[in-house]
């Protein structure tokens, strides 16, 4: 078995029209910006995939990753947590503008659907949310006196994650605070596409050092030394660059 | 006399009911400064939405590691015994119970402990983030805020008019002029500064405060 994709491009091109997209990290913190990148190269040189639905718990910032899909028009709909960060002009605009929707829920929620999406659960109960807004239209129900809100599962077609080394079954570990909601994506995704800072042989990872278990992994595509979206953000960078 | 409490002193007054070894979230914002006041000889542990339970301080700049923020985006540092997990696990410590103190802050608080916090209405772009779990699960959870709007007007209630974050969940609140608990629906007045009379700090309470026993004087040093 080796599920080692050669290129950043071959990574990313069966993605269709339309597709529900989850992609992981928290801010820039797991975010696979080079995966997200080689999606929008696919999208300026054949048009496709567009119309995404992205779950992410940010609606991107700056002018680069999730942000830079939303300002080329890839991005019909996001369902996120916080849409907002330090740059999040690019987002805001289109929403005010009634260009992209917008499914807000909050974040342990929206964590906990993926986490059923990927469980087989197809729905459960939370105290978030009731009482509020955010919980108009959903049943409701109480459990020895307290009162709570039913939520949906969450899955997708294809989740987009950052790991730190992945093992060629897909065997994943994740780089301090940038596993988030990565874990989670990748067993609620149709196909889970994983960009690892170093590809191992297996045997390489410890069994139990093993955070994301191969089964719920399609592919891993090699980017050593990726970016960082908050330093590329310091750098006020734009992808695709702007030319003078 | 103060006659009004700055933003670190009401952190700091916030920080002496947080217990040794306590295990605490701080809302994004103005509540994080509460983890600089922490009495000599106690150590909170502090939970981070994106994973991390036990992390330091904000490293010198330049020394930034951003796979190493916490939930407002800002960097932190590891210190000896930090666990990182995902955002399932974090949440059940939200929503399980796990953790003994939320410190957030608040547009509105209600007499009956209703939150509002996240949203000033319809106008501009909605964002929840994870204050929603956060009111449901913590044992304690402690609002900290100004006692009163920027244009003056009560921020203590007899019912929020702003889009709620939680129902009845407050327990205590922390002000710029008093420290108040929630208790059967009503606001009950524990400590007030010294130099405001109790009418007067009523006329700037939106609901009645109650007197629950003798009311202590709200003492903060200059910091």
């Amino acid at each position: 078995m080796d599920k080692r994709i050669p290129t950043l491009a071959q990574a990313v091109a069966d993605i269709p029209d339309g597709a529900t997209v989850m992609i992981g990290g928290f801010g820039g913190s797991g975010a696979p910006i080079e995966l997200i990148h080689a999606l929008i190269d696919r999208y300026l040189a054949t048009g496709s995939p567009k119309n995404l639905t992205v779950i992410n718990n940010n609606a991107g910032n700056g002018h680069v990753g999730i942000a830079a899909m939303i300002e080329q028009g890839m991005v019909r709909k996001m369902i996120c947590s916080f849409p907002r960060s330090a740059d999040p002009k690019v987002f805001t605009d289109r929403y005010l503008a009634g260009e992209i929707e917008l499914e807000l829920v909050p974040q342990g929620t929206l964590a906990e659907r993926i986490r059923a999406g990927g469980a087989g659960i197809p729905a459960f109960y939370t105290p978030t949310s009731y009482g509020t807004d955010l919980a108009k239209g959903k049943p409701v129900a109480e459990f020895d006196g307290r009162s709570y809100v039913q939520e949906r599962w969450l899955k997708a077609d294809v989740a987009l994650i950052k790991a730190e080394l992945g093992d060629h079954h897909g065997n994943l570990t994740y780089r301090m605070a940038a596993r988030n909601f990565s874990p989670l994506m990748a067993t609620a995704a149709a196909k889970t596409v994983a960009q690892v800072s170093r590809a191992v042989e297996p045997g390489d990872i410890d069994p139990e050092s093993v955070i994301t278990p191969g089964i719920f992994i399609g592919g891993i595509v090699e980017v050593s030394d990726p970016a960082q979206e908050e330093d590329l953000n310091r750098a006020n960078a734009y992808y695709p660059k702007v030319t003078a | 006399m103060t006659d009004k409490l700055t933003n670190a002193q009401i952190a700091w007054r916030a920080a002496q009911d947080i217990a040794d070894g306590a295990y605490v979230n701080l809302g994004i914002g103005f509540p994080e400064m509460v983890a600089r006041f922490q009495p000599p000889g106690r150590q909170a542990i502090f939970h981070t939405e994106n994973g991390i339970l036990g992390f330091g301080e904000a490293p010198e700049p330049g020394a930034e590691d951003w796979d190493l923020i916490n939930a407002g985006k800002k960097a932190v540092t590891l210190k000896p015994g930090t666990a990182f997990f995902h955002h399932a696990d974090s949440f059940a410590m939200v929503r399980g119970g796990h953790l003994d103190v939320a410190i957030l802050g608040a547009y509105q608080v209600a007499q009956n402990g209703d939150l509002a916090n996240w949203s000033t209405g319809p106008k501009g772009v909605p964002a929840v983030g994870g204050a929603m779990d956060l009111v449901h699960g913590a044992k304690r959870v402690a609002v900290i805020t100004d006692h009163v709007t920027k244009d003056g007007k009560p921020k203590l209630l007899a019912a929020c008019t702003l889009p709620l974050t939680g129902v009845g969940c407050v327990t205590r609140v922390y002000t710029s002029l008093a420290v108040v608990d929630i208790q059967d629906g009503r606001f009950v007045l524990r400590e007030k500064l010294p130099a405001i009379s109790l009418d007067n700090l009523q006329a700037v309470t939106g609901a009645e405060l109650h007197l629950d026993g003798a009311v202590g004087d709200l003492v903060v040093p200059e910091l």
